[in-house]
Protein backbone atom coordinates (compact mmCIF):
# COMPACT_ATOMS: atom_id res chain seq x y z
CA UNK A 1 0.00 0.00 0.00
CA UNK A 2 1.21 3.46 -0.89
CA UNK A 3 1.04 4.84 2.70
CA UNK A 4 3.30 2.09 3.96
CA UNK A 5 5.94 2.96 1.40
CA UNK A 6 9.38 2.84 3.02
CA UNK A 7 11.71 4.87 0.82
CA UNK A 8 15.33 3.88 0.29
CA UNK A 9 17.77 6.72 0.87
CA UNK A 10 21.39 6.20 -0.09
CA UNK A 11 23.40 8.38 2.28
CA UNK A 12 26.93 9.49 1.46
CA UNK A 13 28.35 10.55 4.80
CA UNK A 14 31.62 12.33 5.35
CA UNK A 15 33.97 10.34 7.57
CA UNK A 16 34.99 13.37 9.65
CA UNK A 17 31.60 14.68 10.63
CA UNK A 18 28.32 13.28 9.38
CA UNK A 19 29.32 9.64 9.65
CA UNK A 20 30.21 10.33 13.28
CA UNK A 21 26.96 12.23 13.64
CA UNK A 22 25.13 9.09 12.50
CA UNK A 23 27.19 7.07 14.98
CA UNK A 24 26.27 9.51 17.72
CA UNK A 25 22.59 9.32 16.80
CA UNK A 26 22.92 5.57 17.18
CA UNK A 27 24.71 5.51 20.53
CA UNK A 28 22.38 8.21 21.86
CA UNK A 29 19.46 6.00 20.75
CA UNK A 30 17.85 8.79 18.76
CA UNK A 31 14.76 7.38 17.08
CA UNK A 32 14.59 8.12 13.38
CA UNK A 33 13.38 6.55 10.17
CA UNK A 34 15.33 3.39 9.22
CA UNK A 35 15.42 4.48 5.59
CA UNK A 36 19.03 5.51 5.07
CA UNK A 37 21.72 3.17 3.80
CA UNK A 38 24.89 4.96 4.89
CA UNK A 39 28.05 4.89 2.81
CA UNK A 40 31.14 6.39 4.37
CA UNK A 41 33.23 8.67 2.16
CA UNK A 42 36.34 10.60 3.11
CA UNK A 43 34.79 13.94 2.17
CA UNK A 44 31.67 15.18 0.39
CA UNK A 45 34.00 16.09 -2.48
CA UNK A 46 34.50 12.36 -2.99
CA UNK A 47 30.87 12.00 -4.04
CA UNK A 48 31.05 12.06 -7.79
CA UNK A 49 27.87 12.91 -9.68
CA UNK A 50 28.10 9.40 -11.12
CA UNK A 51 27.54 7.93 -7.64
CA UNK A 52 24.29 9.84 -7.30
CA UNK A 53 23.00 8.94 -10.76
CA UNK A 54 23.89 5.32 -10.22
CA UNK A 55 22.11 5.19 -6.88
CA UNK A 56 19.00 6.68 -8.45
CA UNK A 57 19.11 4.26 -11.34
CA UNK A 58 19.69 1.20 -9.21
CA UNK A 59 16.71 1.65 -6.95
CA UNK A 60 17.25 4.50 -4.50
CA UNK A 61 14.27 6.80 -3.99
CA UNK A 62 16.58 9.56 -2.81
CA UNK A 63 20.21 10.41 -2.13
CA UNK A 64 21.43 12.30 0.90
CA UNK A 65 24.91 13.79 0.94
CA UNK A 66 26.04 14.95 4.36
CA UNK A 67 29.28 16.65 5.27
CA UNK A 68 31.11 19.18 7.38
CA UNK A 69 29.87 22.75 7.68
CA UNK A 70 31.60 25.24 5.39
CA UNK A 71 34.88 26.24 6.96
CA UNK A 72 35.19 22.90 8.76
CA UNK A 73 36.00 20.52 5.90
CA UNK A 74 39.02 18.37 6.68
CA UNK A 75 40.31 19.14 3.20
CA UNK A 76 39.63 22.87 3.50
CA UNK A 77 37.17 23.39 0.63
CA UNK A 78 35.99 19.91 -0.34
CA UNK A 79 32.50 20.68 0.85
CA UNK A 80 32.34 23.85 -1.25
CA UNK A 81 33.35 21.80 -4.29
CA UNK A 82 30.58 19.39 -3.37
CA UNK A 83 28.12 22.27 -3.12
CA UNK A 84 29.09 23.50 -6.60
CA UNK A 85 28.56 20.07 -8.09
CA UNK A 86 25.38 19.52 -6.18
CA UNK A 87 23.88 22.85 -7.29
CA UNK A 88 24.46 22.04 -10.93
CA UNK A 89 23.42 18.41 -10.48
CA UNK A 90 20.09 19.52 -9.07
CA UNK A 91 19.47 21.78 -12.06
CA UNK A 92 20.30 18.92 -14.40
CA UNK A 93 18.19 16.37 -12.55
CA UNK A 94 15.22 18.69 -12.83
CA UNK A 95 15.50 18.21 -16.60
CA UNK A 96 15.45 14.47 -16.00
CA UNK A 97 12.18 14.80 -14.13
CA UNK A 98 13.76 14.04 -10.74
CA UNK A 99 12.18 16.16 -8.02
CA UNK A 100 14.40 18.47 -6.03
CA UNK A 101 13.70 16.68 -2.73
CA UNK A 102 15.17 13.43 -3.98
CA UNK A 103 18.76 14.64 -3.83
CA UNK A 104 19.77 16.67 -0.80
CA UNK A 105 22.96 18.07 0.66
CA UNK A 106 23.12 18.84 4.37
CA UNK A 107 25.85 19.88 6.75
CA UNK A 108 26.05 17.90 9.99
CA UNK A 109 29.01 18.16 12.36
CA UNK A 110 30.17 15.18 14.43
CA UNK A 111 28.19 16.51 17.39
CA UNK A 112 24.98 16.96 15.40
CA UNK A 113 23.55 13.46 15.58
CA UNK A 114 20.11 14.81 16.27
CA UNK A 115 20.23 17.19 13.30
CA UNK A 116 21.26 14.40 10.98
CA UNK A 117 18.47 12.19 12.28
CA UNK A 118 16.03 15.02 11.69
CA UNK A 119 17.30 15.46 8.15
CA UNK A 120 16.70 11.77 7.48
CA UNK A 121 13.22 11.96 9.02
CA UNK A 122 12.36 15.05 7.00
CA UNK A 123 13.63 13.55 3.76
CA UNK A 124 11.79 10.29 4.44
CA UNK A 125 8.52 12.20 4.77
CA UNK A 126 9.21 14.14 1.59
CA UNK A 127 9.97 10.94 -0.31
CA UNK A 128 6.86 9.26 1.06
CA UNK A 129 4.84 12.14 -0.35
CA UNK A 130 6.58 11.83 -3.72
CA UNK A 131 6.28 8.06 -3.91
CA UNK A 132 8.80 5.52 -5.18
CA UNK A 133 11.25 6.35 -7.96
CA UNK A 134 12.16 2.84 -9.22
CA UNK A 135 14.06 4.14 -12.17
CA UNK A 136 14.74 0.87 -14.00
CA UNK A 137 11.22 -0.34 -13.63
CA UNK A 138 9.14 2.77 -14.04
CA UNK A 139 11.29 4.92 -16.29
CA UNK A 140 13.26 2.38 -18.30
CA UNK A 141 10.46 -0.16 -18.31
CA UNK A 142 12.60 -3.00 -17.03
CA UNK A 143 11.49 -5.80 -14.74
CA UNK A 144 11.57 -5.06 -11.00
CA UNK A 145 14.62 -7.27 -10.40
CA UNK A 146 16.93 -4.43 -9.47
CA UNK A 147 14.84 -3.19 -6.59
CA UNK A 148 14.27 -6.61 -5.09
CA UNK A 149 17.98 -7.27 -5.28
CA UNK A 150 18.69 -3.98 -3.58
CA UNK A 151 16.23 -4.71 -0.79
CA UNK A 152 17.72 -8.11 -0.13
CA UNK A 153 21.28 -6.82 -0.30
CA UNK A 154 21.10 -3.72 1.81
CA UNK A 155 17.69 -3.65 3.40
CA UNK A 156 17.58 -7.12 4.89
CA UNK B 1 37.99 -16.84 -54.13
CA UNK B 2 34.93 -14.71 -53.68
CA UNK B 3 35.50 -11.23 -52.31
CA UNK B 4 34.48 -10.42 -48.74
CA UNK B 5 31.10 -8.71 -48.50
CA UNK B 6 30.33 -5.21 -47.20
CA UNK B 7 27.15 -3.52 -46.02
CA UNK B 8 26.29 -0.12 -44.62
CA UNK B 9 22.95 0.83 -43.15
CA UNK B 10 21.37 3.94 -41.67
CA UNK B 11 18.78 3.81 -38.94
CA UNK B 12 17.83 6.99 -37.02
CA UNK B 13 20.59 9.23 -38.30
CA UNK B 14 21.24 12.33 -40.38
CA UNK B 15 23.20 10.73 -43.21
CA UNK B 16 26.44 12.40 -42.15
CA UNK B 17 28.06 9.06 -41.37
CA UNK B 18 27.59 7.94 -44.97
CA UNK B 19 29.30 11.13 -46.14
CA UNK B 20 32.09 10.65 -43.62
CA UNK B 21 32.84 7.27 -45.14
CA UNK B 22 33.27 8.93 -48.53
CA UNK B 23 35.60 11.44 -46.84
CA UNK B 24 38.30 8.78 -46.80
CA UNK B 25 38.93 9.88 -50.38
CA UNK B 26 40.48 7.51 -52.88
CA UNK B 27 40.71 4.78 -50.30
CA UNK B 28 37.04 4.17 -51.00
CA UNK B 29 38.11 2.77 -54.40
CA UNK B 30 40.20 0.15 -52.60
CA UNK B 31 37.21 -0.68 -50.43
CA UNK B 32 35.13 -1.09 -53.57
CA UNK B 33 37.82 -3.24 -55.17
CA UNK B 34 38.31 -5.42 -52.13
CA UNK B 35 34.70 -5.91 -51.11
CA UNK B 36 31.48 -6.92 -52.74
CA UNK B 37 28.85 -4.39 -51.66
CA UNK B 38 25.77 -6.43 -50.80
CA UNK B 39 23.62 -3.82 -49.03
CA UNK B 40 23.96 -0.04 -48.84
CA UNK B 41 20.65 1.80 -49.24
CA UNK B 42 22.35 5.21 -49.46
CA UNK B 43 24.26 4.39 -52.63
CA UNK B 44 22.69 1.35 -54.27
CA UNK B 45 19.25 -0.10 -54.70
CA UNK B 46 19.09 -3.13 -52.43
CA UNK B 47 15.86 -4.25 -50.80
CA UNK B 48 15.38 -5.60 -47.32
CA UNK B 49 14.21 -8.83 -48.94
CA UNK B 50 17.64 -9.21 -50.54
CA UNK B 51 19.22 -9.18 -47.09
CA UNK B 52 16.63 -11.60 -45.73
CA UNK B 53 17.61 -13.96 -48.54
CA UNK B 54 21.30 -14.02 -47.58
CA UNK B 55 22.53 -16.90 -45.43
CA UNK B 56 23.28 -16.01 -41.79
CA UNK B 57 26.75 -14.51 -41.38
CA UNK B 58 26.90 -13.74 -45.10
CA UNK B 59 28.01 -10.11 -44.63
CA UNK B 60 31.66 -9.91 -43.58
CA UNK B 61 31.66 -6.27 -42.52
CA UNK B 62 28.54 -4.25 -41.71
CA UNK B 63 28.80 -0.59 -40.73
CA UNK B 64 25.59 0.32 -38.94
CA UNK B 65 24.94 3.98 -38.32
CA UNK B 66 21.93 5.53 -36.66
CA UNK B 67 20.08 5.02 -33.40
CA UNK B 68 17.18 2.66 -32.79
CA UNK B 69 14.11 4.82 -32.68
CA UNK B 70 11.37 2.91 -34.42
CA UNK B 71 10.28 -0.62 -35.24
CA UNK B 72 12.00 -0.54 -38.64
CA UNK B 73 15.33 0.42 -37.07
CA UNK B 74 14.97 -2.40 -34.57
CA UNK B 75 14.01 -4.97 -37.19
CA UNK B 76 17.02 -4.08 -39.31
CA UNK B 77 19.31 -4.19 -36.29
CA UNK B 78 18.27 -7.78 -35.62
CA UNK B 79 18.38 -8.72 -39.29
CA UNK B 80 21.83 -7.25 -39.89
CA UNK B 81 23.18 -8.73 -36.69
CA UNK B 82 22.09 -12.14 -37.87
CA UNK B 83 23.47 -11.69 -41.36
CA UNK B 84 26.80 -10.10 -40.36
CA UNK B 85 30.03 -11.65 -39.16
CA UNK B 86 31.32 -8.30 -37.93
CA UNK B 87 28.80 -5.65 -36.91
CA UNK B 88 30.18 -2.17 -36.26
CA UNK B 89 28.26 0.58 -34.48
CA UNK B 90 29.43 3.36 -36.75
CA UNK B 91 29.21 6.89 -35.38
CA UNK B 92 27.64 8.44 -32.34
CA UNK B 93 23.98 7.62 -33.12
CA UNK B 94 24.55 3.88 -33.28
CA UNK B 95 27.05 4.03 -30.42
CA UNK B 96 25.17 6.20 -27.93
CA UNK B 97 21.99 7.69 -29.41
CA UNK B 98 23.50 11.07 -30.37
CA UNK B 99 21.13 13.90 -31.30
CA UNK B 100 18.11 11.61 -31.85
CA UNK B 101 18.67 10.38 -28.29
CA UNK B 102 17.94 13.85 -26.95
CA UNK B 103 14.30 13.02 -27.59
CA UNK B 104 14.66 10.95 -24.41
CA UNK B 105 14.40 14.20 -22.46
CA UNK B 106 10.76 14.47 -23.45
CA UNK B 107 7.81 12.42 -24.70
CA UNK B 108 6.91 11.29 -28.19
CA UNK B 109 3.71 13.29 -27.97
CA UNK B 110 5.66 16.46 -27.24
CA UNK B 111 8.14 15.73 -30.02
CA UNK B 112 5.32 15.19 -32.51
CA UNK B 113 3.62 18.40 -31.39
CA UNK B 114 6.82 20.36 -31.91
CA UNK B 115 7.43 18.94 -35.36
CA UNK B 116 3.91 18.81 -36.76
CA UNK B 117 2.04 21.57 -34.93
CA UNK B 118 4.07 24.08 -32.94
CA UNK B 119 7.01 24.69 -35.24
CA UNK B 120 6.83 28.14 -36.82
CA UNK B 121 7.25 26.84 -40.33
CA UNK B 122 4.46 24.30 -40.07
CA UNK B 123 0.99 25.03 -41.39
CA UNK B 124 -0.78 23.66 -38.34
CA UNK B 125 -4.23 24.33 -39.78
CA UNK B 126 -3.84 21.18 -41.83
CA UNK B 127 -3.46 19.13 -38.65
CA UNK B 128 -1.37 16.58 -40.50
CA UNK B 129 0.08 14.00 -38.18
CA UNK B 130 1.67 10.82 -39.44
CA UNK B 131 -0.93 8.05 -39.33
CA UNK B 132 0.23 4.59 -38.30
CA UNK B 133 -2.08 3.01 -40.87
CA UNK B 134 -3.56 4.62 -44.02
CA UNK B 135 -5.99 3.43 -46.66
CA UNK B 136 -4.90 4.02 -50.24
CA UNK B 137 -6.41 2.77 -53.51
CA UNK B 138 -3.90 -0.07 -53.56
CA UNK B 139 -4.87 -1.20 -50.06
CA UNK B 140 -3.66 -0.58 -46.55
CA UNK B 141 -0.20 0.79 -45.80
CA UNK B 142 1.47 1.29 -42.46
CA UNK B 143 4.52 3.15 -41.21
CA UNK B 144 6.98 1.98 -38.55
CA UNK B 145 6.06 2.54 -34.91
CA UNK B 146 7.95 5.36 -33.20
CA UNK B 147 9.31 4.26 -29.81
CA UNK B 148 9.06 6.37 -26.69
CA UNK B 149 12.73 5.79 -25.88
CA UNK B 150 15.62 6.07 -28.34
CA UNK B 151 18.21 3.32 -27.89
CA UNK B 152 21.74 2.71 -29.04
CA UNK B 153 22.51 -0.26 -31.28
CA UNK B 154 24.23 -2.18 -28.47
CA UNK B 155 21.11 -1.88 -26.33
CA UNK B 156 19.28 -3.92 -28.96
CA UNK B 157 21.81 -6.40 -30.32
CA UNK B 158 25.43 -7.24 -29.43
CA UNK B 159 27.95 -5.24 -31.49
CA UNK B 160 31.51 -6.25 -32.26
CA UNK B 161 33.11 -2.83 -32.61
CA UNK B 162 32.26 0.79 -32.05
CA UNK B 163 33.68 3.66 -34.08
CA UNK B 164 32.76 6.86 -32.23
CA UNK B 165 32.31 10.36 -33.62
CA UNK B 166 29.66 12.60 -35.10
CA UNK B 167 30.65 11.76 -37.69
CA UNK B 168 33.79 9.64 -37.27
CA UNK B 169 36.92 11.38 -38.53
CA UNK B 170 37.98 10.30 -42.02
CA UNK B 171 41.54 9.70 -40.82
CA UNK B 172 40.26 7.30 -38.15
CA UNK B 173 37.91 5.49 -40.54
CA UNK B 174 40.72 5.14 -43.05
CA UNK B 175 43.00 3.61 -40.43
CA UNK B 176 40.36 1.01 -39.56
CA UNK B 177 39.59 0.27 -43.22
CA UNK B 178 43.27 -0.11 -44.03
CA UNK B 179 43.68 -2.53 -41.15
CA UNK B 180 40.74 -4.58 -42.42
CA UNK B 181 41.91 -4.44 -46.04
CA UNK B 182 45.42 -5.55 -45.10
CA UNK B 183 44.08 -8.38 -42.98
CA UNK B 184 45.64 -6.96 -39.86
CA UNK B 185 44.22 -8.31 -36.61
CA UNK B 186 41.70 -6.01 -34.89
CA UNK B 187 41.41 -5.97 -31.11
CA UNK B 188 39.12 -8.63 -29.62
CA UNK B 189 35.49 -7.91 -30.52
CA UNK B 190 32.75 -7.28 -27.95
CA UNK B 191 31.65 -3.64 -28.04
CA UNK B 192 35.29 -2.66 -28.49
CA UNK B 193 36.06 0.97 -29.33
CA UNK B 194 38.25 1.35 -32.39
CA UNK B 195 39.27 4.41 -34.38
CA UNK B 196 39.63 6.68 -31.35
CA UNK B 197 41.96 7.51 -28.48
CA UNK B 198 41.89 6.41 -24.89
CA UNK B 199 42.45 9.66 -23.01
CA UNK B 200 40.40 12.83 -22.56
CA UNK B 201 40.27 15.23 -25.49
CA UNK B 202 42.02 17.93 -23.41
CA UNK B 203 45.19 15.86 -23.64
CA UNK B 204 45.34 16.25 -27.39
CA UNK B 205 44.13 19.83 -27.36
CA UNK B 206 46.97 22.32 -27.86
CA UNK B 207 45.18 25.28 -26.25
CA UNK B 208 46.94 26.73 -23.21
CA UNK B 209 45.53 25.71 -19.85
CA UNK B 210 46.18 28.20 -17.08
CA UNK B 211 43.97 26.66 -14.38
CA UNK B 212 41.95 29.83 -14.32
CA UNK B 213 38.55 29.86 -12.61
CA UNK B 214 35.46 31.53 -13.98
CA UNK B 215 32.47 33.39 -12.62
CA UNK B 216 29.95 32.84 -15.40
CA UNK B 217 29.29 30.71 -18.48
CA UNK B 218 28.74 31.86 -22.03
CA UNK B 219 26.94 30.29 -24.93
CA UNK B 220 29.03 30.08 -28.11
CA UNK B 221 27.36 33.09 -29.76
CA UNK B 222 27.87 35.35 -26.76
CA UNK B 223 31.64 35.80 -26.91
CA UNK B 224 34.53 35.56 -29.31
CA UNK B 225 37.09 33.54 -27.39
CA UNK B 226 40.74 34.55 -27.19
CA UNK B 227 42.71 32.28 -29.51
CA UNK B 228 45.21 29.87 -28.03
CA UNK B 229 43.57 29.69 -24.58
CA UNK B 230 41.45 26.86 -23.18
CA UNK B 231 37.80 27.60 -23.90
CA UNK B 232 36.48 26.20 -20.66
CA UNK B 233 38.62 28.70 -18.79
CA UNK B 234 36.93 31.42 -20.82
CA UNK B 235 33.47 30.33 -19.74
CA UNK B 236 32.52 28.20 -22.75
CA UNK B 237 31.24 24.75 -21.79
CA UNK B 238 33.89 22.83 -23.72
CA UNK B 239 33.28 19.10 -23.29
CA UNK B 240 36.99 18.25 -23.64
CA UNK B 241 37.50 16.99 -20.07
CA UNK B 242 34.69 14.41 -20.42
CA UNK B 243 35.18 13.40 -24.05
CA UNK B 244 37.26 10.67 -25.66
CA UNK B 245 40.16 11.84 -27.77
CA UNK B 246 40.57 10.80 -31.39
CA UNK B 247 39.45 13.71 -33.53
CA UNK B 248 42.61 15.73 -32.90
CA UNK B 249 40.70 18.40 -30.95
CA UNK B 250 39.36 19.87 -34.16
CA UNK B 251 36.72 22.15 -32.68
CA UNK B 252 38.59 23.92 -29.85
CA UNK B 253 41.43 24.72 -32.23
CA UNK B 254 39.10 26.87 -34.29
CA UNK B 255 37.49 28.52 -31.28
CA UNK B 256 34.44 26.26 -31.08
CA UNK B 257 33.87 24.40 -27.84
CA UNK B 258 33.97 20.61 -28.08
CA UNK B 259 30.40 19.40 -28.02
CA UNK B 260 31.46 15.90 -26.98
CA UNK B 261 30.83 13.93 -30.15
CA UNK B 262 33.40 11.19 -29.44
CA UNK B 263 31.46 10.23 -26.34
CA UNK B 264 32.73 9.34 -22.87
CA UNK B 265 35.86 7.46 -21.91
CA UNK B 266 35.60 3.79 -20.93
CA UNK B 267 33.20 3.20 -18.07
CA UNK B 268 32.34 6.87 -17.63
CA UNK B 269 29.10 8.79 -17.79
CA UNK B 270 29.90 11.77 -19.98
CA UNK B 271 27.37 14.14 -18.45
CA UNK B 272 28.31 13.33 -14.87
CA UNK B 273 32.00 13.73 -15.64
CA UNK B 274 31.42 17.03 -17.37
CA UNK B 275 29.29 18.25 -14.51
CA UNK B 276 32.16 17.54 -12.10
CA UNK B 277 34.67 19.22 -14.42
CA UNK B 278 32.50 22.28 -14.82
CA UNK B 279 31.94 22.57 -11.08
CA UNK B 280 35.67 22.61 -10.50
CA UNK B 281 36.31 25.63 -12.72
CA UNK B 282 33.69 27.76 -10.99
CA UNK B 283 35.11 30.29 -8.54
CA UNK B 284 31.93 31.10 -6.61
CA UNK B 285 31.25 30.39 -2.94
CA UNK B 286 34.49 31.54 -1.30
CA UNK B 287 35.05 30.86 2.39
CA UNK B 288 34.70 34.57 3.28
CA UNK B 289 30.92 34.18 2.78
CA UNK B 290 28.39 32.70 5.18
CA UNK B 291 26.60 29.46 4.29
CA UNK B 292 23.60 31.10 2.68
CA UNK B 293 25.61 33.61 0.68
CA UNK B 294 27.81 30.77 -0.55
CA UNK B 295 24.84 28.78 -1.77
CA UNK B 296 23.34 31.85 -3.43
CA UNK B 297 26.52 32.86 -5.20
CA UNK B 298 27.10 29.35 -6.53
CA UNK B 299 23.51 29.07 -7.71
CA UNK B 300 23.82 32.38 -9.56
CA UNK B 301 26.86 31.16 -11.51
CA UNK B 302 25.32 27.79 -12.31
CA UNK B 303 22.20 29.55 -13.57
CA UNK B 304 24.26 30.99 -16.42
CA UNK B 305 24.78 27.45 -17.74
CA UNK B 306 21.75 27.03 -19.95
CA UNK B 307 20.39 23.51 -20.49
CA UNK B 308 22.93 21.40 -18.58
CA UNK B 309 21.34 18.05 -19.55
CA UNK B 310 21.22 18.91 -23.25
CA UNK B 311 24.76 20.27 -23.16
CA UNK B 312 26.43 17.51 -21.16
CA UNK B 313 24.56 14.68 -22.88
CA UNK B 314 24.23 16.10 -26.39
CA UNK B 315 25.57 12.84 -27.79
CA UNK B 316 25.43 10.24 -25.06
CA UNK B 317 22.06 10.59 -23.35
CA UNK B 318 20.56 7.30 -24.58
CA UNK B 319 23.69 5.46 -23.44
CA UNK B 320 24.10 7.27 -20.12
CA UNK B 321 23.38 6.09 -16.59
CA UNK B 322 19.83 7.42 -16.56
CA UNK B 323 19.21 7.02 -20.32
CA UNK B 324 16.08 9.13 -20.39
CA UNK B 325 14.03 11.62 -18.43
CA UNK B 326 11.16 10.61 -16.24
CA UNK B 327 7.99 12.12 -17.61
CA UNK B 328 4.43 12.19 -16.35
CA UNK B 329 3.16 9.69 -18.91
CA UNK B 330 6.41 7.70 -18.88
CA UNK B 331 5.77 4.27 -20.26
CA UNK B 332 9.27 3.93 -21.73
S1 LIG C 1 38.44 22.15 -22.15
FE1 LIG C 1 38.35 22.26 -24.40
S2 LIG C 1 39.64 24.02 -24.95
FE2 LIG C 1 40.16 23.46 -22.86
S3 LIG C 1 41.89 22.04 -23.06
FE3 LIG C 1 40.03 20.79 -22.98
S4 LIG C 1 39.48 20.47 -25.12
FE4 LIG C 1 40.94 22.18 -25.09
S1 LIG D 1 36.35 18.52 -30.73
FE1 LIG D 1 34.66 17.40 -29.75
S2 LIG D 1 32.82 17.89 -30.95
FE2 LIG D 1 34.65 18.47 -32.19
S3 LIG D 1 35.03 16.65 -33.48
FE3 LIG D 1 36.30 16.46 -31.61
S4 LIG D 1 35.06 15.24 -30.17
FE4 LIG D 1 33.68 16.00 -31.80
S1 LIG E 1 35.93 16.44 5.18
FE1 LIG E 1 33.81 16.52 5.69
S2 LIG E 1 33.02 17.48 3.91
FE2 LIG E 1 35.15 17.54 3.47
Amino acid sequence: MENEFQPIIVGFLCNWCSYRAADLAGTARVHYAPTMRPIRVMCTARVEPEFVLKALREGADGVLIAGCHPGECHYVEGNIKALRRFTLLKAMLRQFGVEEERVQLVWAAASEGKQLAEAVDRMTEQLRALGPLRWRQRVLGEQPVARHALEVEVGG
Amino acid sequence: MAKPTFAMYWAASCGGCEISLLNVGELILDVDAAFDVVFWPCVADFKYQDVEGYPDGFIDLCLFNGAIRNSENEELAHLLRRKSKTLVAFGSCAYEGCAPGLANLTTNAATMRTVYTDSLTTDETRGNLPQPVSQVPEGEISIPVLYETVRSLDQVVPVDYIIPGCPPEARQIAAVLRAVLNGMPLPAPGGTIIGAGNVALCEECPLAKNVKQITRFYRPYEIVPDPGICLLEQGLVCMGPATRSGCGALCPQVGMRCEGCYGPLDGQDQGARMLAAVASVVAAGGSHLDEHAQAREIAAVMDTLVDPAGTFYRFSLAHSLLRRARVADSSA
